[in-house]
C-alpha cells in the first residue's frame, strides 16, 4: 500500500517570524503604515514635524545672547528673519523671576522657595521621616516673614495664637468639658490676635530687635508673585474646601443652603470679577481705616475662588465612597468628626487627588489674571518689556519663555498627580 | 400593692440644646444663621459707612447717562452719545458672540483631536498629545496676549499692499486680506434687500424719518433686525424641518418593511433649493474689501482683538474637550463593540447606534461645563481690548463713573445668569439621559 497521508506526520521546524513583523520594521509597519490612510497621515505629519523643527532649531540656535536691544540683535543675525533674539531674556530674566524685588535680597526669595520644597516634601512623599512635618507646621509663619521682611516677632506672636488655642483646649477640657474647651480654643487665639498680639510684638521687638529689611508689596513681581499667590491660595483653600464640601453634604438645611449658595456663586462668576472686588471693593467692605495690602487682598479673593472649586472636587470624592463606609463608621459608634477623620476623609481625599491637583494647576495658571488689575506678574512685566524702546517688537522669545516656565511647573504637577494616583491605587475604589 | 407610674417626665434643660441629638441640629443651624446674618450686617454696615465717607451714593441712575466712549466692534448700533446701559448691552452681545463662536470651533477641534489621540498611528497620536499638553499647561491669558502680539507684530500693515511692488498680497483670489489691523473678508450684500426692521421705534424722532430711498436711519428704534437675514433663516429652518420629516418617514418605512428608501438627494434638495432661490431673489452678492488710501474699505472687518480672543479661547478649550472626548470613548467597554459586531452591524452603524449614544452620556456634561468655562474666560477680552461686558461695564464705565459697587454687582449678576442658565440646560440633559436602574 502506498504511503499516503492526509495529515502531516512530522512537526515543521520552528521558523523566524517574518522580517516585516518584528523589530524596527515591524514596529513602523504596525504603528505608522498599517493602512493606506495611516500611511498618508504618517507622511504628512512627518513632513509637518520636519518643517517645524527646521524652522525652530535655527531660530533657537541664534547667537544673540549678548545683544542689548532688538536692533543689536538684527545686526548680529545679519538682517535675516527666523532667528531669535535672546538678549531680551538674558537682560530681563531676573526681572521675570523676581519683579522689582531688591537685587541684594534675592537670596531670601530663593531660600523661601527652597524651604517650601522642604516643607511640602514630607506631605508629598511618605517615605521621608515624619519629624519633618514639624518644619511644615512652622513654614507658613516663616514664609511671609522671609518675603516681606519686618520684625521676627510678628510671625512669632501669630504662631503663638495657635499654641495658646491648643493649650486652652488641652487644659480646659478636663476641667470645663469638651464643648467649653472647643469654644475657648477659638476664643483665646482671637482675643490674643486682636488685643494682645500687637503690643506684645512691639514690646519684644524693642527688647530684642531682630528684623529683616522690609520689602514693599509693589516690588513683588514675576514668577515669584505667581508662585506666592498660587501656593498660599492652594494651601488655604484645601481645608476651606473640605468644610464647604461637608456643609454641602450636610442634612442641616441652613448650613447646606449657605454652602451651596457660596459655591455656586463663586463658580458662576469669572475670577476677573472677583479680582475687581479685590482691587476696588474689598477695602470698602472692611471697617473704616483698614488698608489691606493689594497682594493680601488678591490672595483672599483667589483663595475664596479656589475653595469653591476644591469643595466640588472633594464632594465628588465623598459621593464616590460607597454608602457602606458611612454605615460601617456609624456601626462602630464613631461620632461625626471621628468618622470623617478616620474613615471618610482619607478615602475621599484619595479618590479626589486628580481633581485636587488639577484645581491646583488651574489656580496657578489663573494667577496670571492679576496682571489685569495692575500687578506685575510675568504677563504684566511682558507688557512693560514690550513697551521698552530697546525691545519694542519682541514677541516670540518673551512669551515663549514665559509659556515654557508655566509649562514646566504645570506639567510636573500633573505628572506628580499621576504618580500619586498609581501609588495610592489599592485595587478597588 | 404597686401601681404603674409614668416614667418621670424629663423637663427641658438648656444643656439639651447641645447634648440632645433631637435639638442639636436645630441649635447648630440657628447659630449658623445668626452668625451669617451678623457677618452680612457687618459687611453692609461697613460698606454704607465707607461709601458715605467717600461721598458716594448707591444707585443705578448712572446707567442712563451718556457713555462718551466708542466701541469699535459691535452688533448693535452704538455711538459715544449712547447711554452706559446701551454700552453694557453691546458688551454683553460681544461676550455672547465670542462665546458662541469659540464653543463651535473648540468643539470641532476638540472632537477631532480627541479621536485622533486614540488613533493607532503612533505619530499622529503623539502629535495630538503634544498639542493637548502644550495648551493645557499654559495659562489661557498668555495664549490670548501671545496670539494678539503675533497678529500685530508679524502680519503686514495695510500700506504693504500698496504700490508697484507690494510686499504683501491678498489671498484666496484677492478676496481676503490679512493685515496687522485685522482680517478683511468679503461681506454679504443684497441688491434687492428688504431693509431693516426697527424694533420699538420712536416715530417722532429725527432718526426715524424716512430718507430719500424710503429707509430709516440706523439709530431708529431700540435695535434693528435685518429682514433679509430673517427671511433666509426662516427658509433655511423650514428646509431643515422638511428634511427631518423626510427622515422620519424613511424610518417608518424601514420599520414597516425593512427597506430604507434612499432620501439623501431629496433631503439636500428641500434645504438647498428654497434657500438658493431666496438668495437669488434678494440679489445676493459679495462685497470685496479694497485698498483705498492707507486702509481697506468694504468687506467685513474682523478686528485683531476678536480674532485673537476667538482663536486662543478655541484652541485652549479644545485641548480640554479633546481629553473629554477621549475619556468618553474609552469609557465604553470593548464588549459593547463586540456585541454589536456579533449582531451583524457594520462598523459605522456600531459607532452611530451603539457607541456614540453611550459615549455622549459621558461626554456631554463635562463638555457643557467647558462651554461655561470658555464663556467665563471670555472675560479676559479686557487684556486685548475687545469690548465685551467686562470691558464696557467692568472697564470703562466703572472707571468713568466711579460706581464700582454697582458695576461689579451687575457684572457678576450677568455672568451668574449665564452660568445658571447653562447649568440648567445641563441638569435637564442629565435628567433626560439618566440610566434608569432598579
Amino acid at each position: 500500500m502506498a504511503d499516503i497521508h492526509f495529515v502531516r506526520k512530522a512537526m515543521i521546524e520552528e521558523q523566524e517570524p517574518p522580517a516585516a513583523t518584528t523589530g524596527v520594521a515591524g514596529w513602523i509597519r504596525e504603528n505608522l503604515f498599517s493602512s493606506p490612510l495611516n500611511a498618508v497621515l504618517s507622511i504628512l505629519s512627518l513632513g509637518f514635524v520636519v518643517y517645524v523643527l527646521s524652522a525652530l532649531l535655527p531660530w533657537v540656535m541664534s547667537p544673540t545672547w549678548s545683544a542689548a536691544s532688538l536692533n543689536e540683535c538684527r545686526e548680529l543675525i545679519g538682517g535675516g528673519h527666523g532667528k531669535a533674539c535672546w538678549g531680551v531674556i538674558r537682560e530681563r530674566w531676573l526681572q521675570l523671576m523676581f519683579g522689582f524685588y531688591p537685587k541684594e535680597l534675592y537670596w531670601r526669595v530663593v531660600l523661601d522657595f527652597a524651604l517650601l520644597l522642604v516643607a511640602v516634601a514630607p506631605v508629598l512623599f511618605n517615605t521621608l521621616p515624619r519629624k519633618m512635618l514639624i518644619f511644615s507646621a512652622i513654614y507658613p509663619f516663616l514664609m511671609p516673614w522671609l518675603l516681606w521682611g519686618g520684625s521676627i516677632w510678628n510671625p512669632v506672636v501669630a504662631a503663638a495664637g495657635f499654641v495658646l488655642g491648643f493649650l486652652a483646649h488641652k487644659y480646659a477640657k478636663p476641667v470645663l468639658g469638651g464643648l467649653t474647651a472647643v469654644i475657648l480654643a477659638f476664643l483665646v487665639p482671637v482675643l490674643w490676635w486682636f488685643l494682645l498680639a500687637g503690643p506684645v510684638a512691639d514690646g519684644l521687638a524693642s527688647v530684642l530687635p531682630l528684623a529683616l529689611e522690609t520689602v514693599e508689596s509693589r516690588n513683588f513681581g514675576g514668577f515669584m508673585l505667581s508662585i506666592t499667590i498660587g501656593v498660599v491660595a492652594i494651601a488655604i483653600s484645601l481645608p476651606i474646601g473640605i468644610v464647604l464640601a461637608l456643609g454641602r453634604q450636610s442634612d442641616l438645611f441652613i448650613v447646606r443652603s449657605l454652602s451651596v449658595g457660596f459655591i455656586e456663586f463663586i463658580r458662576g462668576v469669572p475670577l476677573i470679577t472677583l479680582l475687581f472686588v479685590a482691587s476696588t471693593l474689598l477695602n470698602i467692605f472692611m471697617p473704616p481705616g483698614t488698608d489691606f495690602d493689594i497682594i493680601l487682598r488678591v490672595i483672599i479673593m483667589v483663595t475664596l475662588f479656589a475653595s469653591a472649586y476644591m469643595a466640588e472636587v472633594v464632594r465628588g470624592g465623598l459621593a464616590a465612597l460607597p454608602r457602606g463606609q458611612y454605615e460601617a463608621a456609624d456601626a462602630l459608634g464613631l461620632d461625626f468628626w471621628m468618622a470623617q477623620r478616620l474613615i471618610i476623609m482619607p478615602q475621599a481625599l484619595k479618590i479626589s487627588i486628580p481633581g485636587i491637583v488639577s484645581t491646583f494647576i488651574g489656580v496657578f495658571k489663573d494667577t496670571t489674571l492679576v496682571s489685569i488689575i495692575g500687578l506685575l506678574d510675568p504677563i504684566g512685566l511682558s507688557n512693560s518689556i514690550r513697551a521698552d524702546q530697546a525691545w519694542n517688537g519682541v514677541v516670540w522669545e518673551l512669551y515663549g519663555f514665559i509659556a515654557l516656565m508655566f509649562f514646566i511647573f504645570c506639567f510636573s504637577m500633573s505628572r506628580y498627580s499621576m504618580y500619586l494616583e498609581r501609588k495610592l491605587q489599592t485595587g478597588h475604589r | 400593692m404597686t401601681s404603674l407610674t409614668d416614667p418621670p417626665k424629663e423637663s427641658f434643660r438648656l444643656g439639651m440644646l447641645i447634648y440632645d441629638t433631637r435639638y442639636r441640629s436645630l441649635t447648630i443651624q440657628v447659630v449658623a444663621l445668626i452668625g451669617f446674618m451678623i457677618f452680612a450686617a457687618w459687611l453692609i454696615n461697613n460698606t454704607l459707612y465707607n461709601l458715605a465717607e467717600q461721598g458716594k451714593t448707591i444707585g443705578f441712575g448712572f446707567l442712563s447717562d451718556t457713555a462718551g466712549y466708542d466701541i469699535n466692534q459691535r452688533l448693535l448700533d452704538y455711538n459715544s452719545q449712547s447711554s452706559h446701559w446701551r454700552a453694557a448691552i453691546v458688551g454683553l452681545l460681544n461676550t455672547l458672540l465670542v462665546a458662541f463662536l469659540g464653543c463651535i470651533t473648540a468643539t470641532i477641534i476638540g472632537v477631532f483631536v480627541g479621536i485622533l489621540r486614540l488613533s493607532n498611528n503612533w505619530l499622529i497620536a503623539r502629535l495630538m498629545t503634544v498639542y493637548v499638553e502644550m495648551f493645557r499647561n499654559v495659562p489661557v491669558l498668555l495664549w490670548i496676549v501671545f496670539t494678539m502680539a503675533i497678529m500685530i507684530e508679524t502680519l503686514p500693515a495695510p500700506r504693504a499692499f500698496k504700490g508697484e511692488n507690494p510686499t504683501a498680497s491678498m489671498v484666496l483670489f484677492d478676496t481676503v486680506a490679512f493685515t496687522n489691523r485685522g482680517v478683511y473678508i468679503p461681506e454679504a450684500l443684497f441688491s434687492r434687500g428688504l431693509g431693516d426692521l426697527p424694533i420699538l421705534p420712536d416715530r417722532d424722532s429725527a432718526a426715524c424719518q424716512p430718507g430719500e430711498d424710503g429707509s430709516v436711519d440706523d439709530a431708529c428704534g431700540v435695535f434693528q433686525i435685518s429682514l433679509d437675514l430673517l427671511l433666509i433663516a426662516f427658509v433655511f429652518g423650514g428646509g431643515l424641518y422638511a428634511s427631518a420629516r423626510i427622515r422620519k418617514r424613511a424610518d417608518r418605512i424601514q420599520n414597516a418593511t425593512g427597506d430604507r428608501p434612499k432620501t439623501w438627494y431629496l433631503r439636500l434638495a428641500v434645504i438647498a433649493v428654497p434657500t438658493l432661490a431666496v438668495l437669488v431673489a434678494l440679489g445676493f452678492h459679495l462685497g470685496y474689501p479694497e485698498l483705498k488710501g492707507f486702509n481697506f474699505k468694504g468687506g467685513t472687518h474682523l478686528r485683531n482683538s476678536l480674532l485673537a480672543l476667538w482663536l486662543a479661547l478655541s484652541l485652549y478649550t479644545a485641548a480640554f474637550i479633546a481629553e473629554i472626548v477621549r475619556a468618553g470613548i474609552l469609557a465604553i467597554s470593548k464588549g459593547q463593540t463586540e456585541a454589536a459586531a456579533a449582531l451583524g452591524l457594520r462598523s459605522n452603524r456600531i459607532m452611530n447606534l451603539v457607541i456614540l449614544p453611550q459615549a455622549l452620556r459621558v461626554i456631554i456634561p463635562p463638555l457643557i461645563s467647558n462651554y461655561l468655562n470658555l464663556t467665563k474666560n471670555s472675560s479676559l477680552a479686557i487684556a486685548v481690548g475687545y469690548m465685551d461686558i467686562t470691558g464696557t461695564l467692568g472697564g470703562i464705565t466703572m472707571n468713568q463713573t466711579g460706581k464700582e459697587l454697582e458695576c461689579v454687582l451687575m457684572l457678576m449678576l450677568v455672568y451668574l445668569a449665564i452660568s445658571l442658565s447653562i447649568s440648567g440646560v445641563m441638569n435637564w440633559y442629565n435628567e433626560r439621559v439618566k440610566l434608569v436602574e432598579r
